[in-house]
């Protein structure tokens, strides 16, 4: 890891590898945390739910 | 006013209902959110300061036994690793919960200091990660100095602000800024539990 | 005195609630970012390039040294005449110009030169001859010099500089000296770089340029800016692609992601007007001023807030919603 980092050249940009890596993984959390279900939170029963009633 | 007065003029008493009223514990510590909040997008603030709370823990523990300590101590390379990857976890989940943030429009409602809090937390924490690199005592700490004099110089600030001057940049990274950071997120968690959180943007129009 | 819109039961009058365990969720959340950091940080380490001496310096560089020495004795070097917060450039200052060959405005906007010299700097002095002042004490040959050195006229030293420099440009190293072709027409100057260039190499300098009349030193100024003058510093930091053009702000060293956060703010040195701006600095950071006070007011700015109602990626984070209001029609 003490190496010198591959950088990849795209025009005028210049990246390492390992911040490429890091911006996309968190391009792919993001897009994740959108697709994904949120366990617990769906199929559950509407009866199950309370409505808000204090105001 | 009106409620110091209810209050029979004690300052205290005002105060005590103000927090009651503004910050009641069910809303500090509610045990039920709106339906609607069912999205993983809202994980990446809590995992951001669960990130913070590492980085908290291993900073203390470096600045503990100081800093040359982990450039010779296998042990303090450990805590040094963990430093590290939970200060990039941090930034990770910070950014994501802003991009989450933005793309939801959160601020509306009423919630647009929550917002700027927030981007305030953002700022500071870049601040205090640059005098973190500054404070490392290696080759990256000497050329950060050296290459970021010129633009805090420009500004004027590195007449009070020298990023050379390693015992200064160590105690602010240690001390001072965590301070700022850990007070701004106690506000910004403050502002989500009292107004709560947002409603989804109105699709049609009610 | 309630705010209507503020209070949370207003607020949620209607909205349908669901359990939801806030301190369960912060305790799995710091689990589960402990075991990925504790992953990160045993399979990958972390980075720590071991700093660089002046003895290194001395070791790896010796006639880059040498002329840098030689360059803050002649006053060219980026310290030597900086200007604001280091120092004043005298020549600047005879020549009308603005007080130091690094100090930036952006039209009346001068904030550099209003903060004024805080931090002072004669580098000539505290990086060569007070160094070699304090060497000489068990060195007659170098205290000789020395006193040739002080006691010769600006336009005699000047000449000894600007030869020793000429010379040094093609010069090699023997024997752990730099051995130039006419050494008389440089008058004490060899003897004198000789002896820093030993002291250098032997760590002595580290400590001497650390002399501050303080036993406990926190403050490193003098070397850093010492080193920085040099190009050995500067020649590692191009490797390691840490330079501000090549996008360095971001980059750690060895292979690991740096600052990816500054990704924009290290983007305006390579475009123009920035990157060939001599002022570059300055418009960088009135740059990212702005621009962090438009996402900081964003709630406010009409445009830069209506962005979100354009990209549907509310839709996905509020489909639960969405389709439920589909399937109840709104009361």
């Amino acid at each position: 890891m003490n190496q010198p980092a591959p950088y990849v050249h795209w025009g005028f940009v210049v990246l390492s590898l390992p911040n490429l890596v890091l911006i996309g993984v968190m391009l792919g959390l993001f897009a994740l945390a959108l697709v994904l279900p949120f366990p617990g939170r769906r199929h559950r029963r509407p009866a199950a739910d309370e409505e808000r009633r204090d105001g | 006013m009106a409620e110091g007065r209810r209050a029979g003029g004690s300052w205290t008493r005002a105060l005590r209902r103000m927090i009651e009223r503004e910050l009641p514990t069910e809303h500090l510590l509610p045990d039920q959110e709106p339906a609607y909040v069912a999205s993983w997008v809202y994980v990446f603030g809590v995992v951001a300061i669960a990130a913070l709370v590492w980085v908290m823990v291993s900073g203390v523990v470096l600045a503990f036994f100081g800093p040359q300590w982990w450039h010779v101590s296998p042990q303090g390379h450990v805590v040094n690793s963990i430093h590290f990857w939970s200060v990039q976890l941090f930034f990770i989940f910070m950014v994501l919960h802003l991009w989450g943030q933005y793309f939801g429009a959160t601020w509306r409602d009423g919630r647009a200091t929550t917002w700027m809090v927030g981007v305030v937390v953002f700022l500071v924490s870049i601040g205090t990660a640059f005098t973190g690199y500054l404070a490392q005592q290696n080759f990256a700490s000497q050329w950060i100095a050296v290459n970021a004099k010129d633009a805090i110089n420009s500004t004027g600030a590195g007449a009070f602000f020298n990023v050379l001057n390693f015992g200064q940049m160590y105690g602010l990274h240690v001390m001072l800024l965590p301070i700022v950071i850990t007070t701004l997120v106690a506000v910004h968690l403050v502002q989500v539990r009292m107004r709560g959180v947002v409603k989804p943007i109105e699709t049609e129009p009610s | 005195m309630r705010r209507r819109g503020l209070d949370q039961s207003d607020y949620y009058r209607g909205v349908r609630m669901a359990p939801y365990d806030l301190v369960k969720e912060l305790a799995i959340a710091l689990v589960a970012v402990l075991a990925v950091v504790l992953i990160l940080a045993g399979v990958l380490s972390s980075p720590d390039e071991p700093p660089v001496t002046i003895q290194s310096w001395a070791q790896h560089a010796p006639l880059d040294l040498v002329a840098t020495a030689t360059a803050e004795l002649q006053g060219q070097t980026i310290s030597s005449d900086y200007g604001p917060p280091y120092n004043i450039d005298r020549d600047a200052v005879d020549h009308d110009r603005p007080a130091g060959a690094s100090v930036q405005a952006f039209g009346p906007i001068a904030p550099q030169s209003w903060a004024g010299v805080h931090i002072p700097i004669t580098a000539a002095s505290s990086d060569v001859l007070h160094p070699l002042q304090l060497a000489s004490a068990s060195d007659p040959k170098l205290a000789q010099a020395l006193l040739r050195y002080r006691a010769a006229a600006r336009a005699q030293r000047s000449t000894w500089l600007s030869r020793y420099a000429a010379e040094l440009g093609h010069a090699h190293m023997a024997g752990g000296l730099p051995v130039i072709a006419d050494p008389a027409a440089a008058g004490p100057l060899p003897t004198m770089m000789a002896t820093l260039l030993l002291v250098a190499r032997s760590g002595g300098l580290d400590g001497l340029l650390l002399q501050s009349g303080h036993f406990y030193q926190t403050d490193y100024t003098g070397p850093l800016l010492f080193l920085g003058d040099g190009r050995y510093l500067p020649g590692l930091a191009h490797a390691q692609h840490l330079l501000g053009d090549q996008w360095g702000m971001m980059n750690e060293t060895g292979r690991y992601p740096g600052q990816a956060w500054l990704w924009l703010y290290t983007l305006w040195y390579q475009i123009p007007p920035y990157s060939t701006a001599s002022n570059a600095d300055l418009l960088v950071v009135l740059t990212m001023g702005v621009l962090s006070a438009l996402l900081l007011l964003v709630p406010f700015l009409p445009g830069l807030r209506d962005i979100p109602r354009w990209v549907p990626i509310y839709r996905l984070i509020w489909r639960e919603h969405y389709r439920e209001a589909r399937r109840r029609p709104r009361g």
